[in-house]
């Protein structure tokens, strides 16, 4: 596959060098306080942690999956951090980052991968739709929602946008490319964050795009731009300035997060199939909660006691997540007939009552799975 | 020569001898390259076949179906992986409106000799989408040849006659006994396996009929072996559409009561049709109802309640205990 355009080397909106040094950028002034910045430390190593507890309780056969955020947490983290409450956000399924800044419990996501659950929180709460797990569809919804938005007069200054989160495969999608098109021709306020972690399972990026993603948006008419997706500062930048822009209904925006995906892509995986260990180093020299260390140490915004307390944070964090998720309780049998309807369903109370009375013949002939 | 095979390998195997025997057999779907597919069921193809034959395809189901048909409209055999069974439905559009139907628009001037294999059915604790058992859906639309296997011996073989038929082919892998071994006979011509169309008899018995397919004939049998009271005969369906009443009908007639065991759920499906189809044959035959045992009509549930949800071998014998009640 030669004259591949897909990994040209990106015009890339970049604050925090992999050095930790800052640059102001013409375009996405970045206005931030001392806390926010430590916040945003935080936020980075507290996500990370869950996800390393999540890979771990998985491997010991508590979780049946999990597909890792490692190395996409700037991405998640900054786009997160972007959004106001009365944004509204349509994850796919690796979005733990952006669950934690809407204000997700981590044992919500836990007990989905752990089976105890099919997603579970309140969407309209949080301002986070559930995961969607078949690629794609969730760009249609957001955008359709984006439309809702529209209809309701919640534009401008105080208004509400969307963001839609989905991957470089995603792109392949009729779905996503559907998406993009609705949001173009009725300017909905939406921004398509993808998070271009350059694999699709085993699939490199070539496989999906001759082109970078970024220049997808300008055949649909609307703005396209490359963010360093490890650079949590530009990631939060470029967001922001999207969002305001859809709220202020100058419609979508296609931000490319430019990232790596460090583990495999679930706990299923095995990278080892299908990529090189180079490629892992490159990118771990890019770390993105590095770099923004550096960058506060040298600035002298967080000292040593701050980086011990959010560490000493994280381990208690990794505590609860791990006992949470051990002392989960698995769901009643009778759940499976639960919320199937809306409104009151007799056939699905029917098939409820014949099960119940299947499950207590096995109590009272006192066997354990009967015969 | 006869191997031990796992029903996976036995479909890997099948592949390889249908694209060794025919250069225009192509594999097309995610992942199914490098990585051999999430299953490994195409490992080694793309070493030994090249990417211009195991084809990475971009992340679009509705693509692989539509360029699958355009590939056969140029006398390719494409045979296209779908990942899970619950991402099969970007593709229903090119599927059911166009590749089900070409061949009769056409007056039979156009053949579409695609495959669509798609793992399918529960039981390996898998998050959402990933454990669903659509085939009702398939056998609902005319056009479209449908089958499952139970066994190694049935991979290795039915893969290769889905390839072989000139009608689209709609090839249902029991992802939770793709492990399943047995021997096959790998070096025995095609034309001599049994032809993928009908029904095989898994164990004889005088009793009553106990009908099952891909992943459920296992638990079948383990049923029948369980029920010492009585005398049950096993049928793999094996074809899904068309289904061989034949065999079905022979069966019935014999033994005089029908259980038809499947993961789907129980309203509208294949369970249902027969039931009906059967009652209508058998009538003065039967000593009871056909009784199903099926999943329960609600979404496939969070995996920590699956082994409720799926037909296991209590629910199974349960159906047994209900015929012979009447
Ligand atoms: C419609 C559909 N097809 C296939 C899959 C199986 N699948 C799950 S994740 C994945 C790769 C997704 O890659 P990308 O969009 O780049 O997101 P990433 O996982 O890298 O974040 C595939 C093929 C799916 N979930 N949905």
């Amino acid at each position: 596959m030669s004259n591949n355009t897909a990994h040209e080397e990106p015009e890339l909106v970049q604050l925090l060098t992999p050095e930790g040094v800052f640059t102001e950028h013409p375009d996405y002034p970045l206005d931030i306080d001392p806390e926010e910045l430590r916040g945003l430390y935080r936020d980075l190593v507290m996500v990370r942690r869950v996800d390393t507890e999540a890979v771990a309780l998985q491997r010991q056969g508590e979780l049946g999956l999990w597909a890792s955020l490692l190395g996409q947490e700037a991405a998640q983290i900054g786009s997160g951090r972007a959004l106001r409450p009365d944004d509204m956000a349509f994850p796919s399924y690796r979005e733990h980052g952006v669950a934690w800044c809407r204000g997700i419990e981590p044992r919500e996501l836990l007990g989905m991968f752990r089976g105890v659950t099919n997603g579970g929180w309140d969407p309209a709460e949080h301002g986070f739709h559930l995961y969607t797990i078949v690629i794609g569809s969730q760009a249609l919804h957001a955008t359709g929602y984006a439309m809702g938005v529209q209809r309701d007069g919640s534009v401008g200054e105080d208004g509400a946008a969307v963001i839609a989160y989905f991957g470089d495969g995603a792109t392949s999608q009729g779905d996503t490319n559907e998406a993009f098109n609705f949001a173009a021709v009725n300017h909905a306020p939406v921004v398509f964050f993808c998070q271009n972690n350059q694999w699709a399972i085993s699939e490199p990026l070539e496989r999906q795009s001759r082109v970078p993603l970024y220049k997808r948006a300008a055949g649909f008419g609307f703005p396209g731009v490359r963010v360093d997706g490890n650079d949590v500062l530009a990631c939060l930048a470029v967001t922001r300035a999207a969002l305001n822009s859809a709220r202020e209904g100058q419609g979508p925006t296609l931000i490319e997060a430019f990232t790596y995906r460090m583990g495999a892509h679930t706990t299923n995986d095995d990278p080892s199939r299908y990529r090189v260990s180079a490629e892992l180093e490159e990118w771990e020299r890019k770390d993105p909660i590095q770099r923004l260390r550096t960058y506060l140490e040298k600035e002298g915004i967080a000292d040593e006691a701050f980086f011990a307390e959010v560490e000493a944070d994280a381990d208690k964090l990794g505590e609860r997540v791990r006992h949470e998720c051990r002392t989960m309780s698995d769901p009643d049998p009778l759940d499976i007939f639960n919320e199937v309807y809306a409104e009151p369903n007799v056939h699905i109370d029917r098939q409820r009552a014949e099960f119940a009375d299947y499950l207590a013949s096995f109590e009272d002939s006192g066997a354990e799975g009967g015969r | 020569m006869s191997t031990k095979l796992t029903i996976g390998k036995g479909i890997n195997a099948g592949l390889r001898r249908a694209m060794e025997a025919d250069p225009k057999v192509l594999i097309m779907g995610e992942d199914v390259g490098k990585l051999g597919g999430v299953f490994r069921v195409t490992d080694g193809l793309h070493k030994d076949f090249g990417a211009d034959r195991v084809i990475d395809t971009p992340l679009a189901e509705s693509g692989i179906i539509g360029t699958a048909i355009g590939l056969a409209l140029r006398g390719y055999r494409p045979v296209c992986e779908i990942q899970f069974d619950g991402f099969f439905f970007p593709a229903t559009n090119q599927t059911f409106t166009q590749l089900a139907k070409m061949h009769r628009r056409a007056a039979g001037k156009v053949k579409l000799p695609v495959v669509i294999r798609i793992p399918y059915g529960g039981g390996i604790g898998a998050v959402e989408h990933h454990s669903e058992s659509p085939e009702a859906y398939f056998a609902h639309t005319a056009g479209l040849r449908v089958i499952t296997v139970a066994n190694a011996v049935d991979s290795y073989w039915m893969i290769q006659q889905a390839i072989a038929s000139d009608d689209p082919v709609v090839f249902f892998e029991p992802k939770r006994r793709y492990y399943e071994k047995a021997e096959v006979d790998t070096e025995a011509p095609l034309h001599t396996a049994t032809p993928m169309g009908s029904a095989r008899i898994a164990r004889p018995g005088a009793d009553a009929t106990l009908l099952a397919y891909g992943p459920m004939v296992k638990t079948a049998l383990q049923a029948a072996e369980a029920d010492t009271d009585h005398s049950i005969e096993v049928i793999d369906l094996r074809s899904l559409a068309p289904v061989d009443y034949d065999t079905v009908v022979e069966s019935v007639k014999r033994t005089g009561r029908l259980i038809v065991t499947h993961e789907a759920p129980l309203t509208s499906g294949l369970g249902a049709e027969i039931a009906a189809r059967v009652t209508e044959a058998c009538f003065y035959h039967l000593e009871s109802p056909v009784i199903r045992v099926a999943a329960f009509d609600t979404p496939y549930p969070q995996s920590r309640l699956e082994e409720h949800y799926l037909p296991d071998l209590d629910r199974v014998l349960d159906g047994v205990d209900r015929a012979f009640a009447f």
